[in-house]
């Protein structure tokens, strides 16, 4: 049986944080996830999504099943066009608390994610996060 | 009992001195906003004594959402209400915890009726 | 697209015209090699799972042109190997029996390729090279779903015992304790967390006491797990106690250089629950 579609969300305002959220929720229930790792999961979607929204001027979010190292992911990738983060590194050291970094949920999402990956241009930001579902 | 405030957003009721305001699930911006200037509105024409911040219907809090209940709290404080955030689920404290976020020295309680006594018992000041 | 660019075509070709002989051959060669215990599958269910998968893997070749296992049209084919797998470990079959199923199909293609092409050795060893990398490379993707379904067995019987070991003892109206024993290691810290997490709202506690006299030693993530456990249960609106600190895990909480501020901490579970009874205003009255 083929994997199931790739779903895209698109990012435009505060409100579309929710339906992201609520999206990778279904599929993380669709494939017997535990409680808890489903709301870690989703808490760690709904940081990038509002830094997609709010710092990148607005993107889209894919949700797809992944295969790698022999183990099944959930992957979440966002993308915008915004002006980037000049320092990748401070965004997450900063994480969540500083009035400096305002919104960059990164350093929390990173940890609650189960993978991350960034890379941030003047061009635009991608964020990859993945949920380990075997 | 009674019932202020629009249903768009979250409900306030009042209990004798004290408001409760439950949060909902898919409240975006500019419902907060509105929300934040109708619990100090409340708390400031009804000179409540306390405010029960009800999260049970939050099955995510993201850093967003914990700074927002962080803030409604600090208001009621400014306002000289006393705070008690109810209904914080198992799976939501956890990740909060791992995000770091304490919800500052806001109060929290099990129920409603653990926040009740614990409003009652500040009467007694 | 042409004779030529389809890579397949002769394969297909074989398979077809010998299909009933190669699956009699393959069938004998499990036998052979120890594959076929008829205590686990009956005689039957072997001859049909074969018949599946060496027709599945006809309408495969049939396809397009070329070898590729990712390629929609082996799905089916991966599907019943999967699920032959899957069988296969549920009643206790090994990885090899498993594997070598598909991989005595080469017996009979290689023996049949050779007298399809009789003397054309060049051509014969292209194709035996061929079917070899197609049923490797199924012999591989079944190792593989046979260990992902092994390690799901596993970690559904690991968490069924971790939910069985930490079980949660209501002891007074509004106290709940977790006594644990034996090894803390960061999954079953974590079990615990969540289980004393749902012990609390279903029974309305409000103080936790969390045991560790059973437990020898403790390292940094355990350490780690506990103060992230009494932080979310003070988050909930609880209190939680962590109690029977052993001397040598005082002494590992410190040089580890842990901090634990905020968590109650007690010497025993009795003076735990003193602590317990006073926070919740009961006294004990000796009679």
């Amino acid at each position: 049986m083929p994997p199931a579609p790739a779903k895209r969300i698109r990012l435009a305002s505060t409100s579309d944080i929710v339906n992201a959220r609520r999206a990778a929720q279904a599929m993380l229930e669709a494939a017997g996830m535990r409680q808890i790792r489903i709301t870690r999961f989703s808490t760690a979607i709904s940081e990038i999504a509002r830094n997609t929204v709010t710092h990148g001027g607005g993107g889209m979010m894919e949700l797809a099943h992944e295969a790698f190292d022999g183990r099944r992911w959930l992957t979440a990738t966002f993308t915008d066009s915004g002006a980037g983060i000049a320092d990748i590194e401070q965004a997450m050291s900063d994480g969540f608390s500083t009035a400096k970094s305002l919104g960059l949920g990164l350093g929390g999402a990173k940890r609650l994610a189960d993978a991350f990956e960034i890379e941030s241009t003047p061009q635009g930001t991608t964020v990859k996060l993945a949920c380990r579902l075997t | 009992m009674s019932r202020h405030g629009a249903d768009r957003g979250a409900p306030i009721l009042a209990l004798g001195r004290n408001l409760v305001v439950s949060i909902r699930d898919d409240l975006d911006d500019q419902a907060i906003v509105e929300l934040q200037d109708r619990l100090t509105e409340e708390i400031s024409r009804r000179r409540a004594e306390g405010v029960i911040i009800d999260v049970s219907r939050l099955d995510v809090v993201d850093t967003f959402a914990g700074r927002m209940i962080g803030a409604l709290a600090k208001m009621s404080r400014i306002l000289d209400a006393r705070t008690v955030v109810v209904g914080v689920r198992p799976a939501v404290a956890m990740t909060l915890v791992e995000l770091g976020m304490t919800l500052g020295e806001v109060e929290t309680a099990l129920n409603l009726d653990r926040a009740l006594e614990i409003l009652a018992g500040s009467k007694s000041r | 697209m042409t004779e030529e660019s389809n890579e397949l075509s002769t394969l297909v070709a074989v398979l077809r015209a010998d299909y009933d002989a190669i699956l009699d051959e393959w069938l004998a060669a499990q036998s052979d090699e120890g594959v076929r215990r008829t205590e686990l599958f009956s005689e039957r269910e072997i001859r049909d799972q074969s018949r599946s998968v060496l027709s599945a893997i006809q309408d495969a070749l049939t396809g397009n042109g070329e070898f590729r296992l990712e390629s929609e049209d082996w799905e089916p084919v991966k599907d019943l190997l999967k699920t032959i797998s899957q069988e296969r470990v549920d009643r206790g079959g090994t990885i090899e029996e498993s594997t070598r199923f598909i991989l005595t199909l080469k017996q009979p293609m290689f023996e049949h390729l050779k007298r399809h092409f009789r003397s054309r050795i060049e051509d014969l060893l292209d194709e035996i090279w061929l079917s070899s990398r197609i049923i490797d490379q199924l012999g591989m993707y079944t190792m593989r779903v046979f260990l992902e379904e092994r390690d799901a067995v596993i970690r559904r019987q690991q968490a069924e015992m971790m939910d069985l070991s930490t079980p949660v003892v209501q002891v007074w109206d509004g106290i709940v304790a977790l006594p644990l024993i034996g090894t803390l290691d960061s999954e079953r810290a974590q079990m615990v967390m969540e289980n004393v997490l749902e012990a609390i709202v279903e029974r309305e506690a409000l103080i936790a006491i969390i045991d560790i006299t059973g437990v020898p030693a403790v390292d940094t993530l355990v350490a780690q797990h506990l103060i992230k456990t009494a932080a979310a249960i003070r988050l909930m609106g609880a209190e939680c106690v962590i109690s029977g600190i052993s001397p040598r895990i005082a002494q590992t909480i410190v040089h580890l250089g842990v901090d634990m501020p905020e968590v109650v901490t007690r010497g025993s579970l009795e003076s735990a629950l003193q602590y317990a009874f006073q926070t919740i205003g009961l006294t004990v009255r000796g009679k």
